[in-house]
């Protein structure tokens, strides 16, 4: 195929120079790092991340009220929230696996959080939405100039919330609240528990629980970040990172410069290049299959084809 | 000025929201006017007011059946304008005059308005309320491009404007309940939260991740179902929008 990892000037295995970060990062704690100098140095004045109850209970002013009552939000569902300091970005940091609606609050960051330059974090899909809405502002007046930073993910796909219930509660038999992280990485759905106790998922189980809407998606290393990140193709506690446009290329230089990653060649790491290729082609590969039985799903009727 | 567009403006039901956000292009308005656009007639920001030959009319606001001369001018518009441009929710899809039932003073029996799709052929669709000065801009100056510029620039353009042609063709009608027929009953949304930050109306929320509509608040004005990555998305246009935007900006300077 040969597009499958998107345009990108360069790429490495990197990971953040600090401990505080690493203890609460996901893998190499990139995200975190990056908004955290990001903030320090005005390239961002806030950014939207996945938060959580907890989050939201100390920063209450950094969410965005809605119907549900906060009392019955659980343990594990992101609530997209406005990050400005580095404490609060921390507060945030970790990845959830199941869907934060993120782009939904990049019109309000502009207003009543007040940003100019905002950062903002996703996946390869919401991706896709930042730049639709920067090429086409249908609802987003005086948005598109305001992203200051978009910083993608890496997404095989996401489930949505009573999946991930499903599978920590029935699957795992852990409680939600007992959870410290979550995982999927060397073909397994990992639950680490807050005492220590570790359970691995084959992922044939979990793939009954994805969310529909991500059978669609062509996209497995966000493309259209400025930055894309993700476990996959470096070792444990890197990350592998693509950088990809002329903002990301410049955040990126300087927060080389002011010490921020500890990097390794791509070529050097294992399992390299090789793994995010195979992966990002069976991902398309296979929901390129979903879009042409779509196309052919019923006795002369097709499921629309977002895709022109 | 041979190499200018020439443009028109056509005033219909529209509550002169999509004037102002052309106008809120400030510099930029200057520019297109000196440089690519020659504005033959439009009500408040131009002398001539009545409808001329153009190359590219806007039109704002839906049409109201019951009134002679709104219809008269929307039937001139498509007879003089090589391309009709739907701005705005009310020009699209009827907007917020969807829920007029006519009583108001001083024209009590005009209660009847249609977007302006469904009295003549619409070749592009601008939808927002009010649609956002920058989405003006880019299909300005990709109309401009369209019919003066390189062969790399009206193939550009024509990739540009393709998606909001084909809004146009899709019909006249477009709410939140866009999102649940054609994207969530089809097993397309993936809850990036698009369609909530576009609604001008705060009708959207999300609860668990997928879009909530309290469609008693649903204004009608296709933003949310038009901003959804997964109603439409051109892989052409958007893997190239760094260049895109930069042509567009370079367009501006």
């Amino acid at each position: 195929m040969g597009a499958e990892l998107g345009k990108y000037k360069s790429c490495v295995s990197a990971r953040s120079t600090d401990k505080e970060i690493l203890r609460h990062a996901q893998d190499g704690g990139i995200v975190t790092q990056l908004f955290g100098f990001a903030l320090d140095e005005g390239i961002i004045d806030g950014a939207i991340v996945a938060a959580s109850k907890e989050f939201a209970a100390k920063y209450p002013s950094k969410v965005m009220a809605d119907n549900s009552n906060f009392d019955m939000i659980e343990p594990w569902r992101p609530i997209p929230a406005i990050v400005n300091t580095r404490a609060e970005m921390i507060a945030a940091a970790g990845t959830k696996y199941n869907v934060s609606p993120n782009v939904s609050m990049i019109k309000e960051a502009t207003r009543s959080f007040g940003l100019d330059k905002v950062g903002i974090v996703g996946t390869p899909c919401q991706m896709q939405a930042i730049r639709k809405l920067q090429l086409y502002p249908v609802g987003a007046r005086d948005v598109g100039a305001s992203i200051a930073l978009a910083v993608g993910i890496f997404c095989m796909e996401n489930f949505p919330y009573q999946s991930i219930l499903q599978l920590v509660e029935d699957h795992a038999a852990m409680k939600m609240e007992s959870v410290r992280k979550m995982e999927i990485g060397k073909g397994k759905f990992w639950v680490y528990g807050k005492r220590g106790q570790i359970v691995q998922l084959p992922l044939k189980v979990t793939h009954k629980y994805e969310q529909p809407g991500c059978k669609v998606c062509l996209d497995y290393v966000a493309n259209l970040g400025d930055i894309s990140t993700g476990s996959v193709g470096s070792p444990d506690g890197w990350s592998t990172v693509f950088v990809r446009s002329k903002i990301g290329d410049s955040v990126w230089a300087k927060a080389m410069a002011a010490g921020c990653f500890e990097t390794q060649p791509i070529e050097k790491v294992k399992p390299g290049l090789e793994l995010v290729t195979k992966l990002a082609n069976e991902k398309i590969s296979k929901n390129k299959k979903t879009l042409e039985e779509r196309a052919t799903f019923g006795v002369g009727k097709a499921l629309r084809n977002p895709y022109i | 000025m041979a190499d200018k567009i020439t443009v028109g403006y056509t005033h219909l039901s529209g509550c002169t929201g999509c004037t102002v956000a052309l106008a809120d292009n400030y510099a930029g308005l200057l520019t297109l006017l000196d440089r690519y656009v020659d504005l033959k007639y439009m009500p408040t920001l131009a002398d001539a007011r009545h409808i001329q030959k153009v190359d590219v009319s806007f039109v704002e606001g839906s049409v109201c059946i019951n009134d002679k001369l709104a219809v008269a001018e929307i039937k001139e518009t498509r007879e003089k304008s090589a391309v009709v441009v739907a701005l705005g929710g009310c020009a699209c899809y009827g907007n917020i005059t969807r829920f007029s039932r006519g009583g108001q003073q001083n024209q009590p029996a005009q209660e009847a308005y249609l977007p302006i799709g469904d009295l003549i052929k619409v070749d592009v669709y601008i939808p927002g309320c009010a649609p956002s000065p920058q989405l003006i801009r880019n299909v300005a100056v990709a109309a401009y491009l369209l019919l003066k510029g390189s062969p790399e620039q009206k193939a550009l353009a024509t990739a540009y404007l393709k998606p909001l042609m084909m809004a146009a063709d899709r019909g006249t009608s477009a709410c939140f309940c866009d999102l649940m027929t054609n994207v969530i009953n089809q097993g397309l949304c993936m809850g990036c939260g698009s369609c909530a930050s576009a609604c001008p109306v705060r009708a959207i929320t999300h609860e668990y991740g997928k879009p909530q509509g309290e469609r008693d608040l649903c204004i009608k004005c296709g933003a949310c179902y038009n901003q959804c990555p997964r109603s439409w998305f051109s892989f052409d246009v958007v893997e190239n929008y760094e260049a895109i935007n930069e042509t567009i900006m370079a367009a501006l300077q």
